[in-house]
C-alpha cells in the first residue's frame, strides 16, 4: 500500500488521505469504491461523488468542494461525454495540475490504488492502460 | 428526415443525450442551441469532446438555429436539436413555427426551484414559460430516457392558476 496515510489520535486506526474523486452516474462511484474497498481494503484512497438530479454547476461545485476538502487532484470519471467528465474539464480550465481519466472500470482504479504517490500523471496513465487491458471478449465464436 | 427529438436539458450534451437517446435512436447529428456556448469556442471543444465521431455535433446561436432549421430537418440522419432552458426552446418554437413536439428532458435542482419529477424542478417563472410553450400548441412531455414514460406536461405542472380579477 503505498497511499499517503492519516496519522489521528493514538489508538486511532489509520485511515489513506483520498488521492482521488471517482464521480459518474448513479450509484457509479459509490459501486466501485466498495469494490476496491472489497478487494483491496483502500476504498478510502477514493471520494465517491453522483452526478445524480444535479444541474452541471452543482456538479462542478461539489466536484470543486471534493477537491479542496480533501487536496485530491485526481478525477476517475465514467463517460467521456457525461455530465462529471464535463465539470472537471472546467475544473481543469483553472488547474492545470488536475488529472481526468475518463471510462474508469475496476481494474483502473485498484491500478491508482497501488501507484506510488508522485508523479499523479504517470499514475493516472498507469491506470487508464491497466483498465484498457482488462476489457476482453471471451466466448461468441 | 425531421429532426428526431428536440430537448430542453441544463446539462445539454451528457451521457443521457449521447448514450441514452443517441444509440438507441441510431442519432446521426446533435445541434446544441444556445448563445453562450455559440459564443465560446473553449465551451464547444469541450462539448465536442465527448462525442464518439460518428455524431456530428453543431453549435449555433437562436437566430442562426432559426435560420438553419430547415437543414436539420432535410438531413439524412436522426437528429437531436438540445436547448438548455425553456425560454430557448421557446424562441426557437416561435422562430421556425414548425415544432410541434418537446421533450423535457431535464431542469435540475436550483435555489428558487420547486421539485416536480425526480429530474425536473421549476421556478414559477419556468412553469409559466412552460405553460406558453404549450399554448404555442406545441406537445410538451417530460422524459429523461427513452425507457421512462413520458409524462404530458399538463400533469406534472396541474392546472393552471385562476387568473385574479381585480
Amino acid at each position: 500500500m503505498t497511499s499517503s496515510v492519516h496519522r489521528g489520535e493514538p489508538g486511532e486506526e489509520e485511515r489513506p488521505q483520498p488521492r482521488a474523486i471517482v464521480a459518474g452516474h448513479g450509484s457509479f462511484a459509490d459501486g466501485l469504491v466498495s469494490a476496491v474497498q472489497q478487494i483491496s481494503g483502500c476504498g478510502d484512497v477514493f471520494i465517491a461523488l453522483s452526478n445524480q438530479g444535479l444541474a452541471g454547476q452543482d456538479i462542478e461545485s461539489r466536484l470543486r468542494a471534493a477537491s479542496a476538502d480533501s487536496g485530491a487532484r485526481v478525477f476517475f470519471t465514467d463517460l467521456p461525454a457525461g455530465s462529471s467528465t464535463v465539470a472537471v474539464r472546467r475544473i481543469m480550465r483553472d488547474d492545470s495540475g488536475i488529472v481526468l481519466i475518463t471510462g474508469a472500470n475496476l481494474a483502473t482504479l485498484l491500478e491508482f490504488v497501488f501507484q506510488p504517490d508522485g508523479d499523479l500523471a504517470q499514475a493516472a496513465r498507469n491506470a487508464a492502460e491497466k483498465g484498457r487491458s482488462a476489457l476482453a471478449v471471451h466466448g461468441g465464436s | 428526415m425531421p429532426v428526431t427529438l428536440y430537448r430542453i436539458d441544463d446539462r445539454l450534451i451528457h451521457g443521457q443525450v449521447v448514450v441514452g437517446w443517441g444509440q438507441p435512436l441510431g442519432i446521426g447529428l446533435i445541434v446544441l442551441v444556445d448563445d453562450n456556448v455559440a459564443a465560446s469556442d473553449w465551451e464547444q471543444d469541450l462539448y465536442r469532446m465527448g462525442v464518439p465521431p460518428e455524431m456530428e455535433l453543431r453549435f449555433a446561436d437562436v437566430a442562426s438555429a432559426v435560420r438553419d432549421h430547415a437543414s436539420y430537418s432535410a438531413d439524412r440522419r436522426a437528429s437531436i436539436v438540445v436547448t438548455g432552458d425553456i425560454a430557448t426552446m421557446y424562441r426557437l418554437v416561435e422562430g421556425t413555427g414548425a415544432i410541434n413536439q418537446v421533450n423535457v428532458g431535464g431542469i435540475h435542482h436550483r435555489a428558487g426551484r420547486a421539485q416536480k419529477m425526480r429530474y425536473l424542478f421549476l421556478t414559477p417563472d419556468e412553469e409559466t414559460q412552460l405553460r406558453r410553450l404549450m399554448s404555442t400548441g406545441v406537445k410538451v412531455s417530460a422524459q429523461d430516457v427513452p425507457a421512462a414514460r413520458p409524462v404530458p406536461i399538463e400533469d406534472v405542472l396541474g392546472p393552471a392558476p385562476a387568473e385574479t380579477t381585480g
